[in-house]
């Protein structure tokens, strides 16, 4: 990436007694996870180049609770979001912005009965809003005529019934889009969602992430895009078990961006 | 004498339909043992799902030949059934045709003609319906909770409408007075040759037994529904409307739970406090559900709702994989369940009496728990709004936080989250460290 990127804290902010237009919500897996962080540089990188005055919680940012919420923990997940809130209601934030739709989805249908209303978007829809807005253009023609495959993330699309934000986005790069079968609402999970990213799957006669990839294989992609660290690790895993890593690589669309 | 058979069909009418509303009562009492659950929000919208999913069939043709066929033998059903009515009339007062007396004979005419081509095209769909179950064997009516009793009730119910089908053609084909009127007879016009050269009172026989069969064999019906897949063409309404208003994605926050953490984390909060009258005594017993019981209102309807098509298994991913976890079958357990619940307490004067058994681990096991991926496909799937999801969620809150018995690698993950607020072991103090890299 080269060039240095331009992250500020809230308490930076709070400190010049300014407001951010925006919190970035980076996420326990954005935070830590090495093919995660690539998606968040790439979102700051997104943000800087559109000049767009954005904080990060950094280290008063803890985990949303909302893996702990799917594998049955109600208390722990109450406890986190009821710190999260705490913390984002101290620094009256008002929007946030997400590159991961397990945390978009928590914060924005789950935090409200606890004391936490914000505008959440996810990274999808806010960088189509900047391209929409003039404040972000697309250069280059990385893309072009390129075959790209979109795998819905099951918390962007059925949960939320957001499917047109990313097409949209990736539209715009001038590549060829091409659908599994099964796509929108009736995607295929990759396998990562209800806690299944943290244990071994039960015994069964494949992985998720190895149907779903299978999913994607049969529109002869060469790129597969994403919005989701989870799902990104999940594509990325079953496109090596497939021995297809030199032809196809996986990307989530903040990567994709960022990159024309 | 002449009024032993407008007594007859009388005593028959009040039987079918009285064992009927018993069994409904019944159904309603076993609902009422889950947790009282509020939909009183969002009425028009409730009216609207019910209007679009249930009466308009929108999630029915998602999938384009089931879905059609299926829509067929809907309106078949609903529209012929205005026959019955006047059956029972013709029977209580022993007329006979009497839509011809009240009625110009155009439009009974119409109505009659009109019936009796959607007999042909439900006869035609139940047929479809059957070689897909039994000839082309659809993956999804091969799983194993379908073997047994599940398979024969899918097909008793197409054997049930082929002979209702069939008596009704029969019994206007038979009688000869409607086909000498000329008018409706579209299709039974040409079963009538059929029986050519019998005689007068031999039609008028089998005209009568057509009759009474396909009344009796109604009421049959109307009651083997309680002890049915098939009661979903009742169910199928309240329950769309009392399904979920809310975006899938969004799970309930279990409010015993807010009560406590507030309190954990209030400093002023005084832990010894007695407790304000008539608040906080709806704690429930326990945390997230082992049975039936523990289950909200609205789940259990689902149970009762569930027809088996098995959309839900077809398109879930742990399914899909070979897992054990199928969506239906966490529906069919339930039912089965909440029914051995209703026997017990019907046995026991009322009372339930423990019989050792509960749902989670007697129907439903922890394996089938721990693969689900909470992706919501079963939801998306469903034409008749039924959450399997919730269910599955609610148990699994119990395996957390009553048994803590989750995986090992669950119990890592929550501990990091407790101690770091991170599902890894990294430290808190680290998070912004990606900003500094390269």
């Amino acid at each position: 990436m080269g060039e240095e990127l331009k992250v500020r804290t809230m308490a930076e902010f709070m400190a010049e007694g300014k407001q951010p237009e925006i919190l970035f919500w980076v996420g326990s897996a954005g935070s830590y996870d090495d093919r995660a962080k690539k998606i968040t540089k790439a979102f700051v990188k997104i943000l800087n180049k559109a000049n767009v005055d954005f904080a990060v919680l950094g280290t008063e940012e803890s985990n949303t609770g909302d893996v702990a919420k799917r594998a049955g923990n109600e208390f722990l997940f109450q406890m986190q979001a009821m710190m999260n809130i705490e913390v984002l209601n101290a620094y009256e934030v008002k929007r946030i912005v997400t590159c991961d739709p397990h945390s978009f989805n928590c914060l924005k249908n789950e935090y409200p009965s606890l004391g936490g209303n914000y505008e959440v978007i996810h990274h999808t829809q806010y960088i189509k809003s900047l391209i929409d807005d003039g404040r972000l253009s697309l250069e280059g023609n990385t893309y072009k005529g390129k075959r790209i495959t979109f795998h819905d993330p099951c918390y962007l699309g059925r949960a939320n019934s957001e499917y047109n934000a990313p097409r949209d986005v990736l539209s715009k790069t001038n590549a060829t889009i091409v659908e599994m079968k099964r796509n929108k609402s009736t995607a295929l999970c990759c396998g990562a969602g209800g806690a299944q990213m943290f244990k071994e799957p039960e015994k069964g006669d494949m992985d998720i992430n190895i149907l779903r990839t299978e999913d994607a294989l049969e529109t002869k992609p060469e790129i597969i895009a994403t919005g989701c660290p989870y799902c990104k690790t999940m594509m990325t895993d079953g496109i090596k078990f497939k021995e297809k890593e030199s032809e196809i690589s996986v990307m989530d669309i903040a990567e994709l961006i960022a990159n024309t | 004498m002449e009024y032993i058979p407008n007594i007859l069909f009388a005593i028959i009418l009040v039987l079918g339909v009285g064992y009927f509303a018993r069994n409904v009562k019944k159904l309603i009492r076993n609902i009422k043992l889950g947790r009282e659950v509020d939909a009183s929000d969002n009425k028009s919208q409730r009216w609207k799902n019910m209007a679009r999913i249930a009466l308009g069939q929108s999630k029915m043709v998602k999938r384009p030949i089931a879905g059609i066929m299926h829509v067929i033998v809907y309106i078949g059903f609903v529209i012929i059934n205005i026959e019955v009515l006047e059956i029972i009339i013709d029977g209580l007062l022993g007329t006979h045709r009497i839509g011809l007396k009240v009625l110009p004979e155009s439009i009974y005419g119409f109505l009659i003609g009109a019936f009796e081509v959607l007999a042909v095209l439900v006869l035609l769909a139940v047929v479809v319906f059957w070689l897909r179950r039994n000839v082309v064997k659809l993956k999804r009516f091969l799983s194993s909770e379908m073997k047994g009793w599940p398979k024969n009730d899918g097909n008793i119910i197409l054997y049930f409408e082929v002979v209702l089908m069939c008596l009704f053609l029969v019994m206007n084909a038979t009688d000869t007075s409607f086909q000498e009127l000329g008018s409706g007879n579209i299709i039974s016009q040409f079963i009538a040759p059929w029986f050519q050269g019998m005689s007068e009172s031999s039609l008028h026989l089998i005209e009568r037994s057509a009759w009474w069969l396909h009344i009796v064999g109604i009421l049959v019906f109307l009651n083997y529904l309680y002890f049915s897949k098939h009661l979903h063409i009742l169910l199928a309404f309240p329950n769309t409307y009392f399904g979920s208003v809310e975006v899938k994605g969004k799970f309930n926050n279990l409010e015993a739970v807010t009560n406590e953490v507030k309190l954990m984390m209030d400093p002023n909060a005084d832990p010894f406090a007695a407790p304000v009258e008539g608040e906080g005594d709806e704690m429930p017993a326990k945390f997230g559900a082992s049975d039936v019981m523990d289950l909200n209102q609205i789940q259990l309807l689902n149970a009762y709702t569930c027809t088996e098509c098995g959309r839900c298994t077809s398109a879930c991913p742990a399914n899909l994989t070979g897992k054990k976890l199928s969506p239906r079958k966490i529906m069919m357990d339930t039912r089965d369940r909440l029914e051995e619940v209703g026997k017990n307490i019907d046995a026991n004067n009322g009372e339930f009496k423990d019989d050792g058994k509960q749902l989670l681990g007697d129907y439903i096991s922890n394996e089938e728990l721990w693969a689900c991926t909470t992706c919501n496909a079963c939801v998306e799937e469903c034409p008749v709004s039924i959450n399997p999801l919730s269910i599955i969620l609610e148990m699994r809150r119990y395996l957390v936080m009553e048994q803590s018995a989750a995986p090992m690698e669950l119990n890592n993950m929550m501990t990091n989250i407790e101690n770091n607020g991170a599902p890894w072991p990294y430290n808190q103090m680290d998070r912004l460290n990606w900003a500094k890299e390269e």
